[in-house]
């Protein structure tokens, strides 16, 4: 064991940090939701589970519905183009790969609000799609195409692909092709292969990438205030205006914890299934 | 045939993902207010840009706080990824699992955790606390990208470090850094990057008369879109493509 002032310090700064400024608000947010409102004070140190029932109010379970078939939705269509995309990104030659891979890296780390905004320039009434589609012919007249549920969908879509694209893309990489040779010579069918070889050793990145699209698709709250109508609400934008218009923390809070316990699933699966296939697909994004 | 679908393809979803970006770009030189038709080239907007205060301000502010914050994230997590591959300690695999929830958790639960935390102590929210906030969600990106690399080495490069009469600090300082040195600029542009672009977090934990970017993008857009945003957005789109590319640069390069 070495001990030296220079190993407590390097322990403790990371880890003091993280304390402080990730466990100790956490222990707030929880702490908060048992709280109840107060008009002066915005939370009185009374315990109550009201947060908690105002939660399962139809207002509430209405946006969370919504916000979850919403959520799913993006998950599952951004799965189901990624996942062949990631698999030819994975077979084409070096040279090509490196640039193709670069360019999804790109809009990974690039700000969504832009690209969220890039949107809306897109669908607006004269926007480019309505112009083109005017001129085609197609339409006689401009579509809505903003403030609509499908916006909020496309732009959901368009901002999660890249997250569900890349996690995908390393667990693939991953994958051991001698596994699949070694089958077909003992004779299994291309659905065989897929369905008992490839599927269950790539279930860690399909697992991460759901998690990287699923969370953010709850809680981007600004791509609904971009796109979507009145209507449209997201479990985020519910959670920003009990902080920011009513005030009203413990259920701002309680709806918070109901995210966290949401992302506690997701994370368990994908310890559950990873130790099963023993390759990654969390890390490595840089 | 396969071939020609397959690059089909991928052609289509790289064509989803950048056209309207390319689009965005060029309309921040079109010279009309109102119109999406072409009415010719400007550069009136990139200027007015550099002109109007308010924006300068808040890209000012942008700038700094990001700058702040990714030194500040990359100088504790190297430390930490360092002390993660060399140290066992109480609480080691917690913590370093800790770092990835921080990772995958939605940013909307850290702004308001932060918001409350920092009201409940009494501290204002500002410049400081928006610091603050950025360091603490850099600071994960910034372990593992340093963590992944520092996991590749010869751990008796550390007993030769040692047997030599190395203090702990000595190694870190010159064997560990200069090693380490890809991975530490990977981390501090990805951080920067991540400053720059945040909007979830720095709306809970900014103050009313602090303005940053991206916050001021949102408010104005919300308004109604204004050609000033398509320049702003580009300027923002390219800041991080170039940031981006060099990290990922970095990284692979020297792998």
């Amino acid at each position: 064991m070495v001990r030296s002032r220079f190993r407590n310090f390097s322990i403790g700064s990371t880890m003091l940090w993280i304390i402080i400024f990730v466990v100790v608000p956490y222990i707030f947010v929880v702490l908060f939701s048992f709280l109840e409102r107060d008009p002066v004070t915005t939370v009185a140190w009374r315990f109550t589970l009201a947060g908690y029932g105002e939660i399962l109010s139809p207002v509430f379970l209405k946006v969370c519905w919504y916000s979850l078939l919403l959520a799913l939705g993006t998950t599952v269509i951004s799965l189901l183009v990624a996942y062949p995309f990631a698999f030819f990104l994975v077979r084409l030659p070096e040279a090509y790969r490196r640039i193709l891979l670069l360019l999804m890296i790109i809009p990974f780390w690039t700000s969504s609000l832009i690209r969220t905004y890039a949107l809306v320039i897109l669908f607006k009434a004269n926007g480019i799609i309505n112009t083109f589609l005017l001129w085609t012919g197609v339409i006689d007249e401009p579509l809505n195409l903003l403030y609509t549920q499908t916006a909020v969908f496309v732009g959901l879509v368009y901002t999660l692909l890249p997250f569900m694209v890349l996690p995908l893309y390393t667990s693939i990489h991953k994958l051991d092709w001698r596994l699949i040779d070694a089958a077909r010579d003992l004779g299994a069918t291309s659905r065989h292969i897929f369905f008992r070889i490839i599927l269950p050793l790539t279930m860690p990145g399909i697992v991460a990438g759901s998690t990287m699209v699923f969370l953010p698709a709850l809680g981007l709250f600004y791509i609904p205030d971009f796109l979507g109508g009145a209507r449209s609400m997201l479990i985020g934008n519910f959670i920003k205006n009990q902080f920011l218009t009513t005030g009203n923390w413990p259920v701002g809070s309680a709806a918070s914890v109901f995210l966290t316990l949401i992302m506690c699933l997701f994370l368990y699966v994908y310890f559950l299934s990873s130790r099963k296939a023993h390759t990654g697909g969390m890390g490595d994004m840089a | 045939m396969k071939r020609a679908a397959r690059f089909i393809y991928l052609t289509c979803i790289y064509l989803f993902l950048y056209v309207p970006i390319f689009v965005l770009i060029a309309y921040s030189f079109n010279d009309t207010k109102y119109s999406t038709n072409w009415q010719g080239f400007t550069w009136k907007w990139y200027e007015q840009l550099f002109t109007d205060s308010p924006l300068k301000e808040a890209l000012v502010n942008s700038l700094v706080i990001a700058l702040l914050s990714s030194v500040t994230a990359t100088l504790l997590g190297t430390l930490g990824a360092f002390a993660f591959y060399r140290y066992r300690f109480l609480g080691r695999k917690v913590m370093y699992s800790f770092i990835y929830i921080v990772m995958m958790s939605p940013d909307i639960v850290m702004g308001i955790s932060l918001l409350m935390f920092f009201i409940t102590i009494g501290l204002a929210t500002g410049p400081l606390t928006l610091l603050l906030a950025h360091i603490t969600f850099c600071l994960p990106f910034v372990v593992v990208t340093v963590y992944s690399r520092i996991s590749g080495f010869d751990r008796n490069i550390i007993d030769v470090a040692k047997d030599l009469g190395a203090s702990e600090l000595q190694m870190f300082r010159h064997i560990m850094m200069p090693m380490l040195m890809p991975a530490i600029i990977a981390g501090w542009l990805l951080s920067f990057t991540l400053s720059l672009d945040d909007v979830v977090v720095s709306f809970f934990t900014t103050g009313p008369t602090f303005e940053i970017l991206p916050l001021k993008i949102y408010s104005m857009v919300r308004l109604g879109i204004k050609p000033e945003i398509n320049a702003l957005s580009a300027v923002m789109f390219l800041l991080s493509l170039v940031t981006v590319t060099v990290a990922h640069l970095v990284t692979k390069e020297n792998r």
